[in-house]
């Protein structure tokens, strides 16, 4: 129609003043419909899940004149069947209510608890009063929330010294990956930590969660990536981790990483100046 | 040489650099490296330039990439300073300059966090993707593979602030360890021994951004022995290489007949005077302000008075 023609063009114009170099790609899964979300340091675009068509973006505010902190957003997931949120650099989570289908998608709340750039955000279904969604900064800090009309902070982990790049939550455990090469797993009703990784050597990229089976993948700058366990003890209700495959990817920084099933039997890996994506499998 | 450093280390120069602004265009960054070049009497022609600044790009490439630790970028430009100041240690005036500049930095940049370091060097990684240009001290070094794309060791020292991977810690609902095990990978890491410094003056400690061509030049090396392997690569380094002799022809057709004689005066930096024109010291001048200095320090072991 008119008015997408009209916003289009004006976000083309707001694209070519800069080149969108998108940071973040990714799938948003709803009960009833799939959105294609992607953040750069212009805003957020999402599209039909085919990238056929943009169904609605969100300007961020960029300043005039260069400031000395970059403006971007970053850190995108589905939660409480009915959000999308999206980090900002700000330190800012925008929810954004998505309506069944069409392009009537709202800003129903930002979130303002993170006083540093957003890192990363995952969520979970959620299961009565547990938190849903965790917010991840570059301070290491960790935000739990439970989804809603209106968002509710649970729970807060106050950082220490290291970037958080990546989190995923399962199961009422948030395993977080940090810039010096960290995972932690902390559980998310108590904010205690209960399990710390020597993992990688070098900055971690990228977490992925199989669902099916508590598998945690972990792919970092160090060339490695690493298939991990997650489990709870029956006896103790103690969280444990266990590793159980590595795989180096021969002089490549490993720059995303994510299994392809929800069993966690296959994975795939990407990596800088590598045009092509590695796929790992059972025997 | 000391145009160069002086233009390069203007104030109005850096006041430029120093606004808040996105990364050059490959275009117009090429645009101001060629301006640098010429910023004395010194003329390269295309195909000079255009080896010098590929040259350029892959060795700054292979330092971004390699930096164990974001931040670590800024000592790498540290170490940079460091070498500048080394050449024009007896110009008080261009010091001072190039101090300022350093003490800019370090307010500038010294309090950013580990995150705004990496989105830092993410940006300058993706200007440099797709990069795979040869070099042969690279090649020689085993630092690159005969693709173009770097060696990345899965060996040696961890960054500052990062533990040797295979520890793994469990703690109960009380915060109190209860369970303790390790893996292993084909990695060989051991911890690291102190933090570079990041004041004015310092012990870098990280070897990258250093001169890549200085004869004695302390290389990463990653292998068991390591003390030993640095005293082969010293010695490597004096012997004949035909694929930098090959690389640096450009160069030999760019002085002419060139009468190579020990350096005057008791500098540990690298001085000719013995060029018969101007224009000729100027080569030399750009071709050590780039860090290719001591490169004719190895040549002028073997080469004597003959044509390169």
């Amino acid at each position: 129609g008119g008015i997408q023609e009209e916003i289009c063009e004006e976000v083309l114009g707001v694209l070519q003043r800069s080149p969108l170099r998108p940071s973040q790609a990714v799938w948003c899964e709803l009960p009833s419909r799939v959105l294609l979300v992607l953040t750069s340091q212009r805003g957020v675009q999402m599209y039909e899940a085919d990238g056929s068509t943009m169904v609605f973006w969100h300007a961020l505010d960029v300043p005039e004149q260069p400031a000395a902190h970059s403006v971007f957003a970053r850190g995108i997931a589905a939660a409480g069947g009915r959000f999308i949120c999206v980090g900002t650099s700000f330190g800012a989570v925008l929810v954004f209510d998505i309506p069944p289908k069409g392009t009537n998608v709202t800003l129903s709340e930002v979130l303002e608890q993170h006083r540093d750039p957003i890192t990363d955000i995952a969520a979970e279904q959620g299961r009565d009063g547990a938190g849903d969604l965790v917010t991840a900064d570059d301070s290491g800090t960790l935000c739990l929330w439970s989804s809603g009309e209106e968002f509710t902070l649970l729970g807060k982990i106050p950082g220490c010294g290291s970037s958080c790049s990546s989190v995923v939550l399962w199961n009422g455990t948030v395993a977080a990956g940090y810039g010096n090469g960290q995972i932690r797993l902390w559980e998310a009703g108590s904010g205690r930590i209960r399990a710390q990784v020597s993992a990688h050597a070098r900055w971690i990229y990228a977490l992925d969660l199989a669902p099916l089976t508590g598998k945690l993948l972990s792919g970092a700058e160090d060339s490695f990536v690493h298939v991990w366990k997650l489990s709870r003890n029956p006896d103790t209700d103690d969280i444990e981790i266990q590793h159980c495959h590595a795989e180096c990817v021969t002089d490549t920084q490993v720059c995303g990483a994510r299994f392809c099933d929800p069993a966690g039997d296959t994975f795939a890996v990407t990596g800088y100046d590598l045009s092509e994506i590695l796929c790992y499998g059972p025997a | 040489m000391n145009d160069i450093i002086t233009t390069m280390f203007n104030k109005k120069f850096m006041d430029e650099l120093f606004k808040p602004q996105d990364l050059y265009s490959k275009k117009a960054l090429r645009t101001v490296y060629d301006r640098l070049a010429h910023a004395s009497i010194m003329r390269l022609n295309q195909a000079s330039m255009d080896k010098l600044y590929d040259l350029m790009t892959m060795a700054f490439k292979y330092q971004v990439l390699l930096c164990p630790r974001p931040r670590d970028i800024l000592l790498v430009t540290f170490n940079h300073l460091d070498a500048i100041k080394d050449f024009i240690s007896d110009s008080p005036g261009i010091l001072n300059q190039v101090d300022e500049t350093f003490r800019r930095l370090i307010e500038t940049y010294n309090c950013l966090s580990d995150g705004e370091f990496q989105l830092i060097r993410q940006t300058l990684l993706i200007f440099f993707q797709d990069m795979h240009i040869r070099v042969s001290i690279f090649l020689k070094d085993k630092v690159q593979n005969s693709n173009g794309r770097f060696v990345l060791p899965i060996s040696g020292p961890v960054p500052w602030g990062t533990e040797v991977p295979g520890l793994i810690r469990m703690f109960n609902h009380k915060g109190v360890e209860v369970r303790r095990t390790e893996f292993t990978t084909a990695g060989n890491y051991v911890t690291p021994q102190r933090e570079g410094s990041f004041e004015l003056y310092g012990d870098r400690v990280l070897k990258l951004g250093t001169n890549m061509y200085s004869v004695t030049r302390p290389v990463e090396t990653h292998m068991s022995g390591s003390s030993k392997n640095l005293a082969s690569q010293a010695k490597e380094n004096i012997a004949p290489n035909p694929l930098a002799k090959e690389e640096l022809n450009f160069l030999a057709r760019l002085l002419g007949g060139l009468d190579i004689q020990k350096p005057t005066g008791g500098e540990t930096g690298f001085r000719l005077n013995l060029f018969t024109t101007d224009e000729e010291e100027e080569y030399a001048g750009v071709l050590h302000g780039l860090g290719l200095g001591r490169l004719w320090g190895a040549l002028e072991a073997k080469a004597g008075p003959e044509q390169l």
